[in-house]
């Protein structure tokens, strides 16, 4: 039998409490370079000035220690255990509500988790939406993405059927993102799953979310052409900054693909905003 | 680029009535915050005959929900919430005073109809620019909804408010224009 790793709980923890603090105060510089070069080639001129107020909250946020959105998300987080690694101290799942606890705490965020009937709201934005995978290895991956709620409802799934092939699935990506108009906080990214089944889809399209904006599909080139052509049809929708009108509606186009049912043709969007949060570590 | 608009509380309607979709505004004054606890807490008030928590005669109100202040400030980031989730209180809103709303994202005809019945405005903010946005509020208390938490109802006091208005009170949409004018 391999020897183990332990790893105590509690660091998890820390980890997740410094991810989302940086996550809702600094936005990746990745996500920052890509609204640049947006912003210089918008035509609209609202579109324009949307866009310079995004560049400046993105450092009025840094500056004085806000949050980039006052919607600091529900807090997804996806954890990768390696299979050799063994948890001590304590239950994965209170470790990360605890970190989620501590950061929307000390760092002021707004508590926004609720019970879906009564509304009530459970006052320290846990539980986390929390997705754990077992991969090789003996190390632990953390990816956490404050989620906000706006662009999240405009996000849908649809089970299409094979026969609406290659061009009903572009049909029903560019007619979503054209629905969502302006209420998802355009220029946006969009995130699609295509394959699996009905959950598959949709966490395969959230995942694609962590990605670096505009950084093509490498596994497959047909996603690649795919995603280009998606986005090239989405900015013709002409919807702009903020909906004000103009040539960005969205920064990037991001699609997966698993493989579905003989039957199926599960397609998800996930919709996120231009305040495109995500920090990972690896412990 | 036109010269945004100055305006100040409370927001008369011979004022609303120069708005133009497209135009920008600053806003100064006061504005009231109320989202989806609050609205279905009017709504209720006024089914049941009671009065309303706050008045809205020319009232701004504000589809928002601020992060906690802290220490030393008057309040976090605050921004604007998706309005449409409050289209199906707001004509009876409008037609108890409500002067304006500022929030994100398009209105059903209901509420565009009752707008332009009652001669109000339905401004844009920015969405996502919350650090930015907070600069411009200089003092934050609660005047309703306390128990809703985040989604306590407050009134704020703005200086020079970035806005657009989206919904003028003839007929005007500035989400509409961009729509059709799309090639």
């Amino acid at each position: 039998m391999g020897s183990l790793r332990e790893i105590p709980v509690s660091l998890v923890a820390d980890r997740v409490r410094e991810l989302f603090l940086e996550a809702n105060w600094t936005l990746g510089a990745d996500v920052r370079a890509v609204i640049e070069g947006a912003r210089d080639a918008e035509d609209s001129e609202l579109g324009r000035w949307a866009f310079d107020q995004i560049v400046e909250n993105i450092d009025a946020a840094r500056r004085e220690l806000l949050p980039l959105c006052q919607d600091t998300g529900l807090a997804v987080v996806f954890i990768e255990i390696g299979q050799d690694v063994h948890l001590v101290g304590g239950h994965l799942v209170d470790a990360v509500n605890e970190g989620v606890r501590r950061a929307y705490g000390e760092g002021y965020f707004r508590k926004s988790v609720c019970d879906p009937l009564t509304r009530t709201n459970t006052g320290d934005n846990t539980p986390a939406v929390i997705h754990v995978e077992i991969v090789p290895g003996d190390q632990l991956h953390l990816l956490v993405m404050p989620k906000g709620g706006g662009s999240e409802n405009m996000s849908t799934v649809e089970m299409l059927t094979p026969s609406a092939g290659e061009e009903g699935i572009k049909r029903y990506i560019v007619e979503t993102v054209r629905r969502a108009g302006p209420n998802p906080c355009p220029p946006i990214i969009v995130g699609v799953g295509i394959g699996g089944s009905m959950e598959a889809a949709a966490l395969l399209a959230k995942k694609t979310l962590a990605r670096s904006p505009g950084r093509p599909n490498e596994k497959d080139p047909r996603l690649a052409t795919l995603e280009r052509e998606l986005l090239d049809e989405i900015n013709a929708l002409g919807i702009g900054a903020q909906g004000y009108g103009g040539t960005t509606t969205a920064l990037a186009v991001h699609v997966d693909m698993i493989p579905c049912h003989i039957a199926s043709l599960p397609v998800a969007v996930n919709i996120q905003c231009h305040v495109a949060r995500h920090r990972e570590t690896i412990i | 680029m036109k010269q945004p608009v100055i305006i100040h509380t409370p927001l008369y309607e011979r004022v609303r009535r120069t708005l133009r979709a497209g135009d920008r505004v600053l806003l100064t004054g006061t504005v009231l915050t109320g989202r989806d606890v609050a609205h279905k807490r009017m709504y209720e008030a006024v089914t049941a005959g009671r009065d309303l928590p706050v008045d809205l005669d020319n009232a701004v109100l504000f589809y928002a929900a601020p992060t906690p202040a802290p220490p030393g400030r008057v309040i976090g980031s605050i921004g604007p919430t998706t309005s449409g989730r409050m289209d199906r209180y707001t004509p009876m809103l409008l037609e108890r005073g409500l002067g304006a709303m500022i929030g994100k994202g398009s209105r059903s005809r209901e509420v565009r109809d009752a707008m332009s019945r009652c001669g109000a405005v339905y401004f844009g903010a920015p969405g996502g620019v919350a650090a930015l946005l907070s600069r411009t509020v200089r003092s934050a208390r609660i005047v309703a909804c306390e128990d809703a938490g985040p989604e306590a109802m407050m009134e704020l006091t703005v200086v020079e408010f970035p806005l657009v208005v989206i919904n003028d009170c003839v007929g005007g949409d500035l989400y509409e224009t961009v729509n059709r004018d799309a090639p």
